[in-house]
């Protein structure tokens, strides 16, 4: 028994120097050739992290195109869903409420949440209803507003980077 | 539709070839009994449990923990350490919240490696056994899947992955000041390596709590791709090498196409009741689409369903959208998945699982007939049967029996998140997720309780390890007896007829046990809320 004890203590040894000490440094080594999203793809202004492409900020002013909603409040450092049924009543509240705020017709995007709360995009749809808000807010024609989205849009799933996008109009003016 | 076929048709394919690998890497004439395999096998799984429990319970005095993650309770210690010992990957924590980076790569990740090499060195052994070799010894095979099998493929797939956005930094939480000057803490971390034998090893644990629905495990449509057919690769060679290690390709197409009808069966029930817009919406001003609560933009329409069924076919358990949200009958998908456990199944175990329901149908045929029933040449009786249906009866016993339980006792009928039939679905899920080792939840219920981690964790090790041991008794009763040949009355095991036997079984006997729960979760919360 004692042999059989020492041949399993020496495999996992053997096993766990080479799968997380080696794999992990040859993955980890691999990183430096794309240094840039190894770091989490990371967004800076004047030297400062402003966030991540891939992570949704949250963005209330009238300047700005939102996001979709977050079941966790954007946190970074605690994601998550909603969890709720599709047939569940606060699904029904939230959707009431973003359509009170924003009116009707809206994409279904604009009224679910997503599965990570942290979805980076919108739909197209979404970005071309925002469009309106955005171009009176900033004073300035919806034609030019549609074509930073434009620029901005994945042409084969239909998705706009909302952050992208909102940096965009930011250098625009 | 085309986004869907072409991920099955390519794993379908690469597996063609992974098989014959896996194969030349496996193949031995290794001596050895069952009784010594079995025995290296349960010494090395006892290592593997108290060296994650010991990691897991220290980790707040362990180096890399850069966000100075504090100690864990030790019911949640037991149930990580049993999860991801059982290959099950079931998380009662939040990785972003609640694991160093020592724990992830040192416990966790360790663990996704070895614990999927145990299942394809059982099925390596079984396979040996019945093709008339010796059974081998189990380090050996456990150590040569690790290296020459998983560890190169996931070191490809973690490559892929860096290139398409997915991080690999030892650097912890960084703090953002956004546009609009509010500050936003991003957990990052070593996720390249996790998330590729996350996928591979039908692990399923993921670095984030969101699991790849999470935008750092999963950023776009390419990383989605490589993902979901990461989960079904290997499950599938297993089939292949099944057959070339017993000699039986034929009989292993069969099985092959079996498998693949299920789960295209699964895959077009899911695509199509997930296309149905969330119930809550119906008669407000919203432009119609399908249901998207749960669901992440960048990876396309089909994406959700194809993986929802695909992580539950075989014991993987990730997930790139939200399963307590999906429609109530595309939930239904998932836990029929899980019920199977075998429409290819986890690395090694799927085939392992495959091999209890094919010899349950070998033997009633034998029995319609009237003759004793053989299995590649030898005869299966009372002894083996007896193994094979007590592995079969495990699974039900412990989804059912925990379901019931939970439903009626506080400690789970308070911790459903929605009401009704779907709290009722919540709990079952649970069940069914950990009993199948699958590792996937509907995430809402809150299951990070001393009950839940006590109750599933039990589940898990005794679904893991029953229905492991006793096909490999099975197969070594098997093995003892002299192969009689061929008449005009054996039935062959290659044949179409062969496989509509086999489809009938898994249909009959896997899925008619579980009606009943179907009824009262997923389908009724379907009457009341879509039927107005």
């Amino acid at each position: 028994m004692k042999s059989d004890i020492i041949q399993g203590v020496k495999a996992a040894f053997i096993t766990m120097a080479v799968c997380c000490v080696l794999y992990t440094g040859a993955v980890y080594a691999v990183g430096f050739l794309a240094k840039e999203k190894a770091e989490g793809s990371l967004i800076y202004k004047d030297g400062r992290v402003v966030g991540s492409r891939l992570i949704a900020q949250n963005f209330k002013g009238e300047r700005y195109f939102h996001p979709r909603p977050s079941a966790v409040d954007y946190n970074a450092a605690g994601a998550g869903g909603s969890n709720l049924s599709p047939y569940s009543k606060e699904i029904r509240e939230r959707a009431e409420k973003i359509i009170a705020e924003n009116g009707s017709g809206l994409p279904a995007d604009m009224v679910t949440a997503s599965g990570s709360g942290l979805d980076p995009h919108i739909s197209l749809d979404s970005a071309v209803f925002q469009a309106e808000r955005v171009a009176k807010a900033r004073n300035t024609d919806k034609n030019r507003i549609i074509a930073v989205i434009d620029e901005h849009t994945d042409s084969y799933l239909k998705i706009v980077n909302v952050l992208e996008l909102n940096m965009a109009l930011d250098r625009v003016e | 539709m085309v986004f869907v076929t072409l991920i099955i048709g390519i794993s379908a394919v690469l597996s063609w070839f992974l098989g014959r690998y896996m194969t030349y890497i496996m193949d031995s004439s290794e001596q050895g009994t069952w009784q010594s395999y079995l025995k290296q096998f349960a010494v090395f799984n006892v290592i593997m449990f108290a060296v994650s429990f010991a990691v897991l319970a220290f980790q707040q005095y362990l180096p890399l923990n850069p966000d100075g993650k504090g100690a864990l309770t030790a019911d949640l210690i037991f149930n990580t350490a049993a999860s991801f010992t059982t290959n099950t990957n079931l998380q009662h924590y939040s990785g972003e919240v609640s694991m160093s980076y020592f724990s992830q790569l040192f416990a966790l990740m360790w663990l996704q490696f070895v614990s999927a090499a145990t299942g394809i060195a059982v099925l390596t052994a079984i396979a040996r056994g019945l093709g008339g070799k010796g059974f081998g010894n189990f380090y050996k095979d456990m150590m040569r899947a690790t290296f020459y099998i998983l560890l190169p493929v996931s070191f490809v797939v973690a490559v892929l992955l860096i290139f398409t956005g997915v991080p690999m930094t030892f650097g912890g939480t960084v703090e953002a000041h956004t546009i609009e000057g509010a500050l936003q803490n991003i957990a990052r971390g070593p996720a390249a390596a996790f998330i590729a034998i996350k996928q591979l090893g039908s692990n399923g644990g993921g670095f984030f709590g969101p699991n790849s629905a999470h935008p750092f495990e999963n950023p776009n449509f390419w990383s989605n791709a490589v993902e979901t057919m990461s989960i079904i690769i290997i499950p599938m060679s297993c089939v292949w090498m099944f057959g070339r290690l017993t000699g039986k390709m034929r009989h292993a197409a069969v099985i092959f196409g079996v498998m693949l009808l299920l789960l295209v069966m699964k895959l077009s029930f899911a695509a199509y009741f997930e296309s149905a817009p969330a119930g809550a919406l119906a008669g407000l001003d919203v432009q119609t689409s399908s249901n998207l609560e749960g669901k992440e933009l960048r990876f396309g329409t089909s994406a959700a369903p194809l993986w929802a069924v695909v992580t539950t076919s075989t014991s993987n358990g990730s997930v790139n959208n939200m399963h307590d949200s999906l429609n109530p009958l595309t939930g239904l998908v998932p836990l029929t998945g899980m019920w199977l456990n075998e429409t290819f199944g986890g690395v090694g175990v799927g085939m392992i699982n495959m091999l209890i329901y094919i010899l349950t149908g070998v033997f009633i045929c034998g029995m319609m007939v009237g003759r004793t029933p053989e299995y590649l040449g030898r005869k299966v009786e009372t002894q083996e049967m007896k193994l094979v249906l007590l592995a079969l009866l495990v699974h039900p016993l412990c989804i059912l029996g925990g379901t019931a339980l939970f439903t009626i006792m506080p400690w789970g009928a308070e911790t459903v998140h929605n009401t009704g039939a779907h709290g009722f679905t919540e709990i079952l899920y649970e069940f069914t997720s950990s009993s199948a080792n699958n590792g996937s939840g509907f995430e809402g219920l809150g299951d990070n309780t001393p009950a839940w981690n006590i109750a599933t964790g039990i589940v898990m090790l005794v679904s893991r390890y029953v229905p492991i041991v006793l096909p490999l008794m099975a197969a070594g009763s098997l093995a003892a007896k002299r192969i009689s040949p061929d008449t005009s009355g054996t039935l062959h095991t290659d044949t179409v007829l062969f496989g509509a036997v086999i489809l009938g079984s898994i249909i009959f006997i896997g899925a008619l046990l579980f009606m009943p729960v179907a009824v009262l979760g997923p389908v009724s919360e379907y009457m009341a809320g879509a039927l107005k």
